[in-house]
């Protein structure tokens, strides 16, 4: 029903590959970027879904600590800020593409 | 330099405060006997999630998986608001299944929630397992089946992906929400009949804002780079030739 093309086709040339590869990437790289920055901007501080009805219903008390702090809600410790989202937006960014890079080869590493 | 010009432009939005993340739960909001049974599920799901991955995944993939990761990311970092002085934020674990398939999907996802949880903060250490299960599991193993039934009545994948997918993004947050709910109930954190309905009220809207995302990137690649839809089941085929599964 779908395939139609062999799977494992090198080349494959499609109607909706309006871009290469490499730039494709810069793109979606680029939105990813630019939802980090918008985030350090605009991102709403109002509680959000569960944290409104833990509030609304009284258990937002239950929360308890982490106890430990690496970049904690998003910030650099150090600096201030907008600035300091972005950077720890960005590091986040780079672990867990880091993450999937490592992952990835480690999980499809078999089968080639 | 550039942090005045950024702060001018900011509304009193400067940092994130208190804002924990939608369906993340901290630590105490479970109890440790829930939160271990629900570290134990997601476990087993992860171990059979890696299996499979190991199976189907195709290495060209792999880089769909990085940029995947880092855009969900990104996205589950902006709130949006939604009625009632309530903010939600993207899921995507659809979004994931649709490109990578349920198993990919759910390692990304998994790995999304275990880096903010360690690195940010954000979830707890003990709840992870019921934060995985909730925002990594049930909306994008679930999801991706309600999909594919979705997109199979319209017609195929290359018809029905996009409108498929926008309502199973839109279920899949409405799950994780009743599943955290459940836990919670279970916990003793609040009683059932009063969370539920508040849970599905204000996820209902949060899973519009899922639907939209979903939707907009699912576009997206469908007009820039449309073989990244076939990167989903390319490993699987190959598989299939040699073990005939």
């Amino acid at each position: 029903m779908t395939a139609r093309t062999p799977p494992d086709e090198p080349q494959y040339a499609v109607a909706g590959n309006r871009l290469s590869r490499t730039a494709w990437l810069a793109i979606a790289l680029a939105i990813t970027a630019v939802a980090v920055i918008a985030a350090a901007i605009w991102a709403s501080e109002d509680p959000d879904g569960l944290e409104r009805v833990a509030e609304d219903l009284g258990f937002v008390g239950a929360g308890a600590d982490p106890g430990f702090e690496v970049l904690p809600d998003y910030t650099l410790p150090g600096l201030e800020g907008v600035a300091s989202t972005i950077v720890a937006g960005l590091v986040g960014v780079v672990v867990v593409v880091g993450l999937m890079l490592v992952l990835g080869r480690l999980l499809a590493r078999r089968r080639t | 330099m550039i942090t005045p010009l950024l702060a001018a432009m900011a509304p009193p939005i400067l940092t994130r405060g208190d804002g924990g993340l939608d369906l993340h739960a901290p630590d105490g909001f479970l109890t440790v006997p829930v939160a271990l049974i629900m570290w134990g599920i997601t476990a087993v799901i992860l171990a059979v999630a890696v299996g499979r991955a190991n199976r189907t995944l195709d290495d060209r993939a792999i880089p769909l998986m990085g940029v995947l990761a880092a855009f969900i990311f990104a996205a589950q970092m902006f709130n949006f608001p939604v009625i009632g002085g309530t903010s939600g934020h993207l899921l995507g674990g659809v979004l994931a299944a649709v490109l990578l398939g349920p198993w990919v999907g759910t390692i990304v996802m998994a790995s999304v929630i275990a880096v903010q949880a360690l690195l940010f903060q954000d979830g707890g250490l003990v709840v992870m397992g019921a934060n995985i299960f909730n925002m990594g599991i049930v909306g994008t193993l679930g999801g991706y089946y309600v999909y594919r039934a979705l997109a199979g009545a319209m017609g195929g994948e290359a018809r029905g992906r996009v409108p498929a997918a926008a309502i199973a993004a839109w279920m899949a947050v409405v799950a994780g929400a009743v599943a955290m709910t459940l836990q919670l109930a279970a916990s003793g954190t609040t009683p059932l009949e009063v969370a539920l309905p508040a849970m599905l009220g204000v996820h209902a809207l949060i899973g519009i804002g899922e639907a939209l995302i979903t939707a907009a990137a699912l576009g997206f690649i469908a007009v820039t780079r449309a073989d990244l839809f076939r990167l989903r089941d390319a490993g699987r085929q190959v598989a299939g030739r040699s073990s005939a599964a």
